[in-house]
């Protein structure tokens, strides 16, 4: 016998359980059934009106998105009303006529128009068919002035995303675009619709959830003809909060305004707490163009375009640092001790590394030259000889010290690395081991050391606070207003570098030559009252032979000519700004660069202060809508 | 009594003599109703995909009826021995599935099997099911069961809920524990024992409440005061109690719904499925419709009474009871007698996945009924 069989006491005690199961269920059903009876019957003739002459309709009220203003409170970014053009099927009475005459006023698209007054307008001939968005201020003007003549004609007023100022800092404020089908799915946007908005590029993207804000919503009675007939519900919108960047709105404008006509990226940073003052790349573009659904042929324009304006050059533009990298070598050999400052290298305009030449820029050598010197005027030689006893490990070791060669985690999703080699990388990459001539090509910035605009200025900030880097940041507070801050971001410490600061003086006081002193390279950044420090950089394209082929500067072709930098540092003394300025292919950094450095510390520096609490125009709180 | 023949053969003429054409039957009329009621639901939106949803839930039922005949090719014997080692699988499954598994809607339930993906979720409930009519045929007690006799079934009851709840899947939870207890107290638990589990579960309440997500505390206090929550769940339980309450005594006639026509009923296909029907059949539908669910569970507590062994029968209550409170939930949920958790009208609802556990069970109480007169 199983053990499972059933035995004569177990049959007793079964039999008995079911039955009370089978009362049980049956209570449990005849509720059901008499539930369905009070709906149905009880109820039936109620809830029969209430699904034919009485339909409630939910509709969604989109939120007030919140605004984008700079660290003295002026806005950048806020909303505008659009006005949308909307008709009404069921009080036109000659369709043609009035699409006709619509089409004469505001120019409609006029075959889809016609088909979605087609399609919904049967069934719903209350329900309002949208023709036109974001009607032109003429247009407008045309319909509201006709409009005795256009029966059944509305126009609905919604809130547009507006860049204020067109393309004024359009790479680090980014956009707003519609949420695509990858998006919705990602569970990303909890609560996004198919059709809203979202900030798909900087700032923009980076807040979304607090720009945002929460979508209302209202219950309609709705008729069975789609007519309204009353709110019966109304959940208000919680508008977005506001973001307050850490740039100044002045200082980005004279970025800008610097690299207009150029390529290439300008970073300022406050070097004592990593709130950038301004992030310029360029060329760029209008953000306002995609807020309303861009069309496509603008849309290739852009995206298609050879200077690519869509790329955000100062996190993402990867470039040789040039002779820049030589304030690293520096430190780097005081540090390790492999050099004196006073010693002396003879510069004969050449250096030999077995049979090879390595040549410096100035043709004919700067004779004997001490550290000072070297950086001053940027002496290749002498940097060959210090790159030679440091060996490649060490230069690799500082660089990443001073956060070359990885993200700084401003933006970690759009940041370029750039690339400090290593014996290791050559050999994986390559798959030749590492050349002793690469290292004196490395020593001097150029072979295949990559470095980013914000990395450079993350670096600089370095050297003249004390060796901290900081985690470059262009937020300063998230919030409704000064007193509802969501949160405010404080400065982040993302490394110390192991520099005594005796030789980050030595090396500081020979940038402070650098623009200056006499021969100093980097003279064009000079300023009045003000002591700029800085180091120029000269980043080759092509090689030094091949520019050889050319008479002068101006007759390479720009492809061909040398991406110039300058980082500076002002005042010297009491570092209030962090510079980092690339120009590709602007030639020689001292000439094309340092000018642009000078005149964007001079704003700065000189122009009238303002205080936070003082800006004029500041954010008003959104109605609720 | 011997026990049966070990190398039972296939097509003994017996099992033909004792097929269930009964519940063969009910199931065949549920699905015919279902895949009507599905063609009705996604009328308005046959031009966009609609159709789709009856035409797969065609195959779903084929596929199901293939798995059903399945279930009856061996003797269901042969689940004793494989109880243990079925619910250690579901186990490791579910654990799987929380840490691979394919996120839809918040929740990750699906576990990807190259094409097929499906919820281990599902298979638990049959898991459970014959786990516990393993251990309750062994065991024995007279007078019932004391608490301190049912520690092993609530750790097995425990591991795959607190699983499936990580999920986090609050409705299929609940459903399987609901379920393992009908299960419980039918083998009978001391009067004393009894009192003490519910006293303990009521203490256990809050402790649980501040447990639940977000959402999830929000769609109780709806079913509480419906007047909080208009335009979540709120607004779909008053959607659908317009939907069935308009459709009075005969119901608006087949796809002439107009709460389903005007998309002012959420989920019409698949939580929501019954509004649809009882919208357009009205209160004669909705009664038939309900008997013919009664039927069905009674027709399975009858194949439970009629099974020749222990473990036959518990399994037979088990499966009734799962088909019981999955029916009491939907339809309490549609009705608003209930909190809106999710769980779909079983053989009714649109879904794969549900259909095929369904399917399943029902295939292992024919079995257990095919095989009620096997005494040799």
């Amino acid at each position: 016998m199983r053990t499972s069989d059933f035995d004569p006491i177990s049959i007793e005690i079964f039999s008995r359980q079911l039955k009370k199961l089978t009362l049980v269920i049956l209570l449990v059903f005849c509720v059901l059934i008499l539930r369905f009876w009070f709906l149905q019957i009880v109820n039936g003739s109620s809830y029969r009106t209430k699904s034919e002459n009485n339909r409630i309709h939910l509709q969604d009220i989109p939120p007030f998105r919140g605004m984008i203003a700079d660290r003295h409170r002026e806005t950048l970014v806020d909303n505008r009303p659009a006005y949308d053009l909307y008709v009404i099927p069921e009080e036109v009475q000659h369709r043609e006529q009035l699409l006709e005459r619509l089409n004469r006023l505001a120019s409609l698209d006029p075959g889809s128009a016609a088909l979605r007054f087609d399609a919904d307008s049967r069934r719903y001939p209350f329900r309002p068919i949208c023709l036109k968005r974001d009607l032109s201020r003429n247009e407008l003007a045309m319909i509201e002035t006709h409009r005795f003549n256009l029966p059944g004609v509305m126009i609905k007023v919604t809130p547009q995303r507006h860049y204020v100022q067109g393309d004024f800092a359009s790479h680090l404020i980014g956009y707003v675009g519609e949420i695509s089908e990858t998006q919705l799915k990602s569970r990303k946007y909890p609560n996004s619709k198919p059709g809203d908005l979202i900030g798909k590029a900087g700032v923009e993207w980076k807040w979304q959830s607090h720009l945002n804000g929460v979508r209302g919503a209202e219950q309609l009675e709705v008729d069975a003809t789609g007519r309204r007939l009353r709110v019966m519900a109304r959940k208000a919108a919680v508008p977005g909060a506001n973001v307050y960047l850490t740039i100044d709105q002045d200082l980005q404008a004279v970025a800008e305004e610097a690299m207009i006509g150029k390529s290439g990226a300008i970073v300022a940073m406050n070097p004592n707490n990593g709130e950038l003052l301004a992030l310029a790349s360029s060329p760029s573009f209008d953000p306002n163009l995609f807020v309303g659904g861009i069309d496509r042929t603008r849309w290739q324009e852009i995206a298609l375009s050879t200077d690519f304006p869509l790329q955000n050059r100062a996190l993402s533009g990867q470039y040789p640092p040039a002779s820049v990298f030589k304030i690293i070598l520096a430190l780097a050999a005081l540090q390790e001790g492999i050099i004196d400052p006073e010693e002396e290298v003879l510069c004969t305009g050449i250096y030999f590394l077995g049979r090879r030449g390595y040549r410096c820029w100035k043709k004919y050598g700067h004779g004997k030259v001490n550290l000072h010197r070297a950086l001053v005027e940027s002496c290749d030689v002498y940097f060959y000889e210090i790159g030679k006893r440091l060996g490649i490990d060490k230069i690799g070791h500082y660089a990443k010290q001073f956060g070359l060669g990885t993200i700084t985690g401003f933006d970690k999703d759009h940041e370029k690395p750039g690339l400090i080699p290593t014996r290791e990388w050559k050999l994986k990459r390559w798959g030749v081991p590492w050349q002793g001539g690469e290292t004196l090509s490395t020593a001097i910035g150029q072979s295949f050391v990559l470095v980013t605009p914000i990395q450079m200025a993350t670096f600089i900030s370095a050297v003249f606070n004390g060796g901290i880097l900081y985690r470059p940041q262009a937020t300063h507070w998230v919030g409704k207003n000064q007193n509802e801050k969501i949160f405010e971001i404080t400065p982040e410490v993302l490394d110390k570098v192991e520099i005594e600061t005796k030789y980050l003086e030595i090396v500081k006081r020979a940038l402070v030559g650098v623009v200056n002193e006499p021969h100093g390279t980097g003279g064009k950044a000079k300023l009045k009252d003000i002591t700029v420090a800085g180091k120029t950089g000269t980043a080759q394209v092509i090689t030094l032979e091949k520019e050889k082929g050319y008479e002068s500067e101006e007759e390479i072709p720009i492809r061909f000519r040398d991406h110039a930098w300058f980082v500076a540092v002002a005042p010297a003394e009491n570092p209030r700004i962090a510079l980092a300025v690339v120009v590709e292919h602007g030639g020689h950094g001292g000439s094309a660069a340092a000018p642009l450095a000078g005149k964007i510390i001079d704003a700065y520096l000189k122009g009238p202060i303002k205080v936070a609490a003082e800006g004029t125009r500041q954010l008003e709180l959104p109605a609720d809508h | 009594m011997k026990r049966p023949p070990q190398g039972e053969r296939m097509f003994d003429r017996r099992l033909v003599q004792n097929f269930d054409w009964v519940l063969l039957l009910l199931l065949l009329l549920l699905a015919g109703i279902s895949i009507l009621n599905l063609y009705s639901a996604t009328y308005a939106i046959r031009e966009v995909g609609g159709s789709q949803v009856f035409v797969k839930q065609i195959y779903w039922f084929l596929i199901g009826f293939a798995v059903f005949l399945l279930m009856t090719t061996f003797n269901y014997y042969a689940l004793e021995r494989l109880a243990y080692p079925a619910y250690m699988v579901t186990i490791a499954l579910l654990i799987l599935v929380l840490l691979v598994g394919k996120v839809t809607s918040g929740s990750q339930r699906w576990l990807s099997l190259g094409a097929v993906s499906f919820q281990p979720s599902e298979l638990s409930k049959i898991a459970m099911v014959i786990v516990l009519a393993k251990f309750f045929s062994e065991k024995h007690g007279d007078q019932g069961y004391r608490l301190r006799d049912l520690w092993r079934p609530f750790l097995l009851i425990a591991a795959p809920s607190i699983l499936i709840l990580k999920g986090p899947d609050l409705g299929t939870a609940l459903l399987l524990v609901v379920v393992c207890f009908s299960m419980i107290f039918f083998v009978k638990v001391y009067w004393k024992s009894l009192m003490i589990m519910i006293v303990s579960a009521l203490s256990v309440a809050p402790f649980v409440w501040f447990n639940l997500k977000a959402y999830q505390r929000m769609r109780i206090l709806t079913f509480l005061r419906p007047d909080m929550d208009l335009f979540g769940s709120g607004y779909h339980i008053n959607q659908s109690k317009i939907a069935i309450g308009s459709g009075q005594l005969w119901g608006k006639g087949f796809l002439n719904g107009t709460q389903t026509r005007l998309h002012f009923l959420p989920e019409q296909h698949t939580d929501f499925a019954l509004s649809v029907f009882a919208e357009e059949w009205g209160f004669v539908g909705a009664v038939i419709l309900l008997l013919i669910y009664l039927f069905l569970i009674l027709w399975g507590l009858n194949i439970a009474k009629v099974s020749k062994d222990k473990f036959g029968s518990i399994m037979a209550v088990g499966i009734v009871a799962f088909i019981f409170w999955q029916v009491v939930i939907n339809v309490g949920m549609v009705t608003g007698l209930l909190p809106v958790v999710g769980i779909p009208l079983l053989l009714f609802s649109y879904g794969g996945s549900s259909l095929i556990s369904t399917m399943t069970a029902m295939g292992l109480l024919m079995n257990i009924s095919m095989r009620r007169f096997m005494f040799q």
